[in-house]
C-alpha cells in the first residue's frame, strides 16, 4: 500500500492572532509554524496503515522553502519520502494548489491512497482534496473519522448531524480526515535522527490563476469583554450558584 | 436568474434543517438586491411531491420554486450525484419539468456543513468554478465579480476576497445569518425532477445508521462544563462530569486534553472539535487559545474558573471565579446538591 499524505504549513497561534500591518498575513514574528492539525492525523493514519499492510508513506506539501521543516517533522512521525512543491512567498488558492498536487501525484506516484486534512486550519477552503480527486479521476470522501482498508478498497466513516455515515470506495481513492481519527504519536529519537538526514525532493509547481483571491484580512470586532469577578476560591460558590440560578440552568 | 440553494431536510422529511434555513436566509440577501428569486434544490426528500410541512417551511423562507429530486433507486446522500444535480439546475434552470423554469443561477449556495462543503467542492471541480467556503457576506461587484467576506481560522479571522464565478459557489458560515423567515412568504411551486447522472456519480454513497445513543450531545447541550490543562491529568475530570450531570449538561474539553489522551476526541470543543451553542459554558482551567474559542464563542454566557486572572479567556467571558477548579468545582457540586435536596 503506497500512501501519499498531503500537509500544510500554518502559523502556530496561541491566545490571539495579530496581523501584519498591510493586513495580508498573520504576524508570525513572535510565533512559529506547525502542520495543520487534521493533516498531522492524515500522516499518522498513513503510517498506521503501512505498519499494518506494508508499503510506503510519502508526505507532500506546497509552500515556501521553509516548509521543509514541516516535512521533516512528518518524516520523524514515520513517513519515508518527502516532496516539497516549492513556491515563492504569497498564497496559492485552492484551484492552483489542487492542480499542482494532482500533477505532482501523477509525476511521483502511483499511490493507492491519497490522504488529506479536511480543511486547512488557516484558510479553511474545504475543497483541495475534492479537486485533486477530480483532476486524477478518483473517488473521494471527506471529513472522515474512521478508516479501514479492505480487499480492494477502503471503508470510510464519519458522523453527520448525530448519525453515522459510511462510504465504501474502491482504491485508489482520495480521503480527507479530521482530527480524532487517531492520536498522532510523538516522534521517536531514531525517527527524528532519520528525518534530519533524509533528502527532501523539490519540485517547482506550475502556477495558474485562482478564481477566489484574498484582498485583506481583518480581526472580527468582538465585544471587548472584561469578565466580572465573582470572587476567589470556594468562597465565590454562593455567588456562582446565584448566577446559575439567574441563568435558569439549575435543576 | 435565480439564487439556487441546496436545502436539506431532517430525516422526518418534513422539517428543513436549521443550517439550511440559514442558507436560505443568506440566499435571500443575495437575490433581493438583484431582483432575483430564491430556488431550493431538495435532493433528500422521501417524497418528490414534498411533505406539506416542508412546503410550508420553504414558502415561509421565501422560496419561489423547489426542485425536488426523484432519485428512485439512487436515493440517499451521494456527494458527486448531488453536485451533478445542482450543476444541471444551475445551468438549465430545468425547463424540462414543464412546471417551473427558473433560469440559470447567478449563485449556488449551501450551508457550511460537511454535506454543503463537500457537495459544493464537487460542483466547483466538475464546473471548473471557484468556491468560497464559510461566507459571512457576499455582494455583486463590478464586471460580474463578487465581493465577499468569509471566515478563516474557524471565524477568528475574516477574509475579504473577490470571486470570479458565474455562478458564484458559496457556502454560508453557520453563525453568519439567523434562520429567520422571509418578510413576506412566497407562493411556492414544487417541481420534481430526475437528475441526469453520469457513470460513477454513485460510486461514493452514504450508508446511514441510527443515531449514537446515550448521553447529552455536546453540540446541542444547554450547559457545557469545560475542562482544560488546569484539570491536571486524566483523573481530575470526575467533579466536572458530576457537575455536568447535575445540570443536565455535557462535559467538553480543550485540545490539549485530547492531544494528551486524557479524554476522547469527541469531547473536544474547538476549531478541530465540536462547536457548542449552550446557554452556559463553564470553562474550568482553560486558558482560551484561539483554537478553543472558535468552538465556544456562540455560548450565550461564558463563566470562567481559573487560577490566572490574566488568562486570555477572561476577555471573552462575562463572569469569572479566580481559584483552583479542584476546590471550586467540588464546592459547587455540593452547593447544587444541597439546593436539590434541602436538609429537612
Amino acid at each position: 500500500m503506497d500512501v501519499l499524505a498531503c500537509v500544510k504549513r500554518v502559523p502556530m497561534v496561541g491566545g490571539r492572532i495579530t496581523l501584519t500591518e498591510d493586513g495580508q498575513e498573520v504576524d508570525t514574528r513572535m510565533s512559529g509554524f506547525t502542520v495543520s492539525p487534521h493533516e498531522e492525523c492524515a500522516v499518522e493514519e498513513a503510517v498506521q496503515i503501512t505498519e499494518r499492510e506494508g508499503g510506503t508513506v510519502t508526505v507532500l506539501t506546497l509552500g515556501p522553502p521553509e516548509a521543509e521543516a514541516q516535512l521533516r517533522d512528518m518524516l520523524a512521525l514515520g513517513a519515508g519520502r518527502a516532496i516539497l512543491l516549492e513556491t515563492g512567498p504569497g498564497e496559492w488558492g485552492p484551484q492552483s494548489t489542487a492542480a499542482a498536487i494532482a500533477a505532482a501525484a501523477r509525476a511521483t506516484g502511483p499511490y493507492d491512497l491519497l490522504l488529506f486534512g479536511n480543511e486547512a486550519a488557516d484558510t479553511g477552503g474545504y475543497q483541495v482534496p475534492v479537486r485533486v480527486a477530480h483532476e486524477l479521476g478518483l473517488p473521494c470522501a471527506t471529513g472522515i473519522k474512521a478508516l479501514e482498508v479492505t480487499g480492494d478498497g477502503v471503508l470510510a466513516g464519519r458522523e453527520y448531524r448525530g448519525r453515522q455515515e459510511r462510504f465504501g470506495l474502491p482504491r485508489p481513492a482520495v480521503i480527507s480526515v479530521k482530527e480524532g481519527i487517531n492520536l498522532p504519536r510523538y516522534p521517536s529519537l531514531p525517527g527524528r535522527l532519520r528525518a534530519k538526514r533524509a533528502t527532501v525532493e523539490r519540485l517547482v509547481p506550475d502556477a495558474r490563476p485562482d478564481g477566489l483571491r484574498k484582498t485583506m484580512l481583518t480581526v472580527p470586532a468582538r465585544e471587548n469583554r472584561r469578565a466580572e469577578i465573582l470572587g476567589t476560591g470556594p468562597e465565590a460558590v454562593p455567588a456562582l450558584v446565584a448566577l446559575l440560578d439567574e441563568l435558569g440552568v439549575l435543576p | 436568474m435565480t439564487v439556487l440553494c441546496l436545502t436539506e431536510l431532517e430525516p422526518d422529511g418534513g422539517t428543513v434543517t436549521d443550517a439550511s434555513l440559514r442558507a436560505l436566509a443568506f440566499s435571500r440577501s443575495l437575490a433581493g438586491p438583484a431582483g432575483e428569486d430564491v430556488t431550493a434544490a431538495v435532493l433528500d426528500a422521501p417524497d418528490a411531491a414534498l411533505a406539506s410541512e416542508a412546503r410550508a417551511a420553504l414558502a415561509a423562507a421565501g422560496v419561489r420554486t423547489a426542485h425536488v429530486a426523484d432519485l428512485g433507486e439512487a436515493a440517499g446522500y451521494a456527494p458527486l450525484a448531488w453536485a451533478r444535480a445542482l450543476a444541471e439546475l444551475a445551468t438549465t434552470g430545468l425547463a424540462t419539468t414543464g412546471l417551473a423554469t427558473t433560469g440559470p443561477a447567478s449563485a449556488v449556495v449551501a450551508a457550511g456543513t460537511d454535506h454543503g462543503q463537500e457537495v459544493l467542492a464537487h460542483l466547483g471541480a466538475i464546473t471548473g468554478l471557484p468556491m468560497a467556503a464559510n461566507c459571512l457576506t457576499a455582494a455583486r461587484g463590478d464586471g460580474g465579480q463578487w465581493r465577499l467576506t468569509r471566515q478563516r481560522w474557524a471565524g477568528s479571522l475574516t477574509e475579504e476576497a473577490v470571486l470570479d464565478g458565474d455562478p458564484a459557489l458559496l457556502t454560508v458560515a453557520t453563525d453568519a445569518v439567523a434562520p429567520a423567515p422571509a418578510e413576506t412568504p412566497a407562493e411556492l411551486a414544487v417541481a420534481p425532477f430526475r437528475p441526469s447522472l453520469a457513470d460513477g456519480d454513485l460510486t461514493v454513497r452514504a450508508t446511514v445508521s441510527a443515531e449514537r445513543g446515550g448521553g447529552v450531545s455536546l453540540a446541542t447541550a444547554r450547559v457545557v462544563v469545560g475542562g482544560g490543562r488546569g484539570v491536571g491529568g486524566p483523573d481530575g475530570f470526575g467533579p466536572l462530569e458530576e457537575l455536568a450531570g447535575l445540570l443536565g449538561g455535557a462535559l467538553g474539553v480543550s485540545r490539549v486534553v485530547t492531544s494528551q489522551g486524557w479524554r476522547p476526541h469527541r469531547q473536544q470543543v474547538g476549531q478541530t472539535g465540536t462547536r457548542i451553542t449552550p446557554e452556559l459554558y463553564l470553562a474550568c482551567g482553560i486558558s482560551g487559545a484561539i483554537q478553543h474559542m472558535a468552538g465556544c464563542l456562540s455560548a450565550r454566557t461564558i463563566v470562567v474558573v481559573n487560577t490566572d486572572p490574566d488568562a486570555p479567556i477572561l476577555a471573552h467571558a462575562q463572569y469569572a471565579v479566580i481559584g483552583d477548579l479542584g476546590q471550586v468545582i467540588p464546592a459547587l457540586v455540593e452547593a447544587v446538591r444541597a439546593r436539590q435536596n434541602p436538609v429537612r
